[in-house]
């Protein structure tokens, strides 16, 4: 090397780091030799082997970097770390196809039992949690992941803080999913809905979240920009509320620290009450919250229009933030909760309609100017869609909340439909347009492979969101009103098999719509992987700075 | 940097943010948007009035009406109870003779009894009452242990090798597996057996042996004339109608290993009128005796 004055050392960090995954690979060893059961034993395996992975990629990093420290900018401009980025991009999409495939299962398995091959791994108790985990938690987390981490480094114009700690944040994350996917096809759970991993894995993610948070607060801080963008409020109020909640709802005891049972410290009606101010905020932090984080930058990019009213945006993220919380006692109309706490349950989701709404707002009237590239571009479309499945979700849902309306909804159909118009429509379509968006730039290609498979896929999805969607309404008001109808002389009208024959044709059309969603992301990933591979590249500082209007 | 502009397009001033290259509009809050919101905010205060809403020190605020969830549900089965009302009383007391003797009171009781069918007892036996192979079809008038209007109330309320001490009990022995009979034996009266109801025998099978093992072993439950026995729960062998299947090898099978299957005891799990109507819905489904 002929300029290699600076003598190469360590950094604490890459010391430190390799340091610390050598005695936790010890003490996986040790837990794996003493664990109470074999699944608590895998899991302890797989952890060493994750933590000697760990030290052996500090090592060939450090082996393989320059001597000097990675500049923070390289000619006046800032050194984006994207590199993470895009393992969590790619990430997205791999348990994203593997999310839907098995919530098609799921659902052929309700149409026609028998697919469950009388497998315990596979029974639908232990596939339903492996579809909702992998879609909201491994899909949709590594979407938030890759776009918060994108986002704030070019809306801050500095680099990620730093250089291990990112790339543990994703890789972390990731190893959180499988040691949680793997614990439900063996058998292992807490029982808490959306909240089913044990206590082992629980702790690990705190120790992912807080590292996330921090990279995160980090990167604001050494921002070059006078104010925090937008996106970036939204992405914060989703780390900081998920931390909270995590932390809320998982305090356990273990039976063992070598076993992998646990009770949690909750009980009764305290403990159902603390899951659903979980189990919704994870809607309002997670699914909400971090994917407006995502509609403020990829919007208005896209569409290369200014966001339609700061105000707005000021107004709706503070209202949203305070109402949310108090939004989950709805899940527990009509139950053992006092009706006092039902009540503001129900009130405060009412309230939160127009806070809602306020982010469907800025996301469509972004539009204005730009309305015309809904024909051209199939990109925009998708999450302009997406955005209108937003407002249909929010109205709904508060109108469910609504005791009258919960009283026939609750414990139907109807409810799943609700939660996949919200899931399948705005979260799925807007991860879809974010990841459309971000691999041509974090590839650096011109553009997209193909933007009429955009365009198939854009219909395939809605014709399978709209199929899902209205079967399940239709199922569930059926199944509602089938479980309420009297008869003349006082008694039931209908034996509960009788309403599971009922619902048989609404989940054979329900499976049809998951499936065309499945066919939709396969042709995604094609497009993805031929953009990567094929794509034409982007020239040398391309993006030029924008012409002013004249 | 903090520079404002005017967007062409909307004719909005920008706030002189810029990040990214993506600015953002001075727009006001829709005033649409702000009026509906205020509104919720009033319906929920109105809502907190009338209804229990805030927690105090100890207790809560009550609402201006006192409502209760636990008054509401206590309210509806009251409701429920005056809807059934004299007949759910006088079905109580009636004997099961008097309920099927009285048509009003039997179809009150039919109604409750296909209700809860449905909910307890369909799982095995169907929605109507067909069965199942293992499970008897409760429609014809074959019955394992009687179809008398008692007989079928006793069954429901204690099983059929529930565990519970006044269930019916019974034991078809594993024949072949024990050893009682060899491998030869079961297979001739098997064919014996298959005879009974006319149905052929595997060629060459000795009908005589057959029938000389089915005196010694079977006759003392299934009776001489293989009729069977619904005191002992013997099913009948001369009727074609078989629980676990007619084909030679189910009979082999069943010859060969024994065993039978278990109904749950319903007292003490469902009221004494549900049981009442229960064993007069299943005995006015057509077989009973």
């Amino acid at each position: 090397m002929a300029h290699a004055t600076a003598r190469k050392s360590m950094t604490f960090g890459e010391g430190g780091s390799a340091l610390v995954f050598a005695v936790t690979a010890l003490l996986c060893l040790v837990g794996a030799a003493r664990a109470q059961d074999a699944t608590f034993a895998f899991h302890a395996y797989l952890s060493a082997a994750a933590s000697v992975l760990a030290v052996f990629m500090i090592f060939s990093s450090y082996s393989r970097r320059p001597s000097e420290p990675i500049p923070a900018e390289i000619d006046g401009k800032p050194n984006y770390n994207f590199g993470p980025i895009k393992f969590a991009t790619t990430a997205a999409m791999f348990w994203g196809i593997a999310g839907f495939v098995v919530g098609l299962w799921a659902a052929l398995e309700l149409a026609w039992p028998a697919l469950n091959f009388d497998l315990p791994w596979t029974n639908f108790g232990r596939i339903r949690p492996l579809h909702t985990s992998a879609v909201i938690f491994a899909f949709g987390g590594n979407v938030l992941l890759a776009s918060s981490l994108y986002v704030v480094q070019r809306t801050c114009r500095v680099r990620v803080a730093g250089e291990i700690a990112p790339w543990f944040v994703v890789l972390g994350y990731n190893f959180f999913i499988v040691i949680a996917g793997t614990g439900y096809l063996l058998g292992v759970t807490q029982s808490k809905e959306y909240a089913e991993p044990e206590w082992y894995a629980d702790l690990w993610l705190t120790i992912v979240w807080v590292v996330y948070l921090l990279v995160f607060l980090a990167t604001l801080i050494k921002r070059k920009e006078p104010h925090i963008f937008v996106a970036n409020w939204f992405y914060l109020a989703f780390i900081i509320t998920i931390a909270v909640l995590h932390l809320g709802n998982n305090p356990a005891l273990p039976v063992s620290v070598f076993g992998s049972k646990s009770y949690i410290a909750w009980s009764g009606v305290q403990d159902a009450m603390f899951q659903w101010w979980y189990g919704h905020n994870a809607v309002g932090f997670f699914l909400t919250s971090g994917f407006l984080g995502i509609m403020y930058y990829f919007v208005p990019k896209r569409a290369d229009r200014p966001i339609y009213s700061y105000r707005l945006s000021i107004v709706h993220f503070w209202s949203l933030i305070f109402l949310y919380i108090w939004a989950g006692p709805h899940h527990l109309h009509y139950t053992a909760l006092p009706d006092w706490a039902q009540t503001l349950g129900m009130t405060f989701s009412i309230m939160l309609w127009m806070p809602s709404w306020g982010g469907m707002i800025n996301g469509l009237m972004t539009l204005s100017g730009a309305w015309d590239k809904l024909r051209t571009d199939p990109v925009l479309r998708m999450m302009v869609v997406s955005v209108a499945f937003y407002g249909m979700s929010t109205f709904e849902g508060p109108m469910m909340s609504v005791k009258a309306v919960n009283s026939l909804s609750h414990y139907t159909d109807w409810t799943i439909g609700h939660v996949h118009s919200g899931a399948l429509g705005w979260v799925g379509f807007v991860s879809f347009g974010a990841v459309y968006c971000l691999v041509p730039w974090l590839w650096q290609k011109k553009g997209l492979y193909s933007l009429k498979l955009v365009n198939w896929h854009f219909w395939v999805s809605t014709i399978g969101i709209v199929l899902y969607v209205s079967a399940m309404w239709v199922s569930g008001i059926l199944q509602g009103l089938m479980w309420r109808a009297y008869t003349s002389l006082g008694f039931l009208e209908y034996s509960f098999i009788e309403t599971v024959e009922a619902m048989h044709p609404f989940y054979v059309i329900r499976a049809l719509g998951g499936l065309l969603f499945v066919i939709g992301s396969l042709l995604m990933a094609w497009n993805l992987w031929m953009t990567v591979k094929s794509g034409e590249p982007e020239a040398v500082a391309a993006r030029p700075a924008l012409q002013p209007a004249e | 940097m903090e520079k404002q502009e005017i967007d062409v397009v909307t004719g909005t001033a920008t706030t002189g943010h810029q990040w990214d290259g993506i600015k953002e509009l001075n727009t006001p809050l829709p005033r649409w948007w702000v009026w509906v919101f205020y509104a919720t905010v009033v319906w929920s205060v109105l809502y907190w009035l009338v209804y229990p809403a805030w927690p105090l020190v100890s207790g809560y605020t009550r609402g201006l009406f006192g409502y209760s969830s636990r008054a509401n549900v206590a309210a509806e089965i009251t409701a429920l109870h005056t809807l059934r009302g004299e007949k759910a009383v006088a079905l109580a007391s009636a004997s099961l003779e008097e309920i099927e003797k009285n048509p009003a009171l039997l179809a009150f009781a039919r109604a409750q009894g296909k209700a809860a069918f449905g909910d307890n007892c369909a799982p095995c036996h169907g929605v109507g009452a067909t069965g199942a192979k293992g499970y008897p079809n409760l429609n014809d008038d074959d019955w394992l242990w009687g179809g008398t209007l008692p007989a079928i109330y006793q069954t429901i309320q204690y099983g059929i090798r529930s565990g519970n001490p006044e269930a019916r009990e019974n034991q078809m022995p594993a024949f072949g597996k024990d050893g009682v009979l060899t491998r030869d034996q079961v297979l001739q009266v098997a064919s014996f057996v298959r005879s009974l109801s006319g149905q052929a025998a595997r060629p060459g099978a000795d009908l005589g042996a057959g029938k000389k093992i089915f005196a010694d072993n079977c006759a003392v439950c299934h009776g001489e004339d293989g009729k069977g026995n619904q005191e002992l729960g013997a099913p009948n062998l001369t009727d074609r109608i078989y629980l676990r299947g007619s084909d030679e090898a189910a009979i082999i099978d069943i010859i060969n290993n024994g065993g039978g299957g278990v109904m749950p005891a319903w007292t003490g799990r469902l009221d004494p009128a549900t049981l009442k109507s229960l064993a007069v819905y299943v005995h006015t489904l057509g077989g009973g005796k």
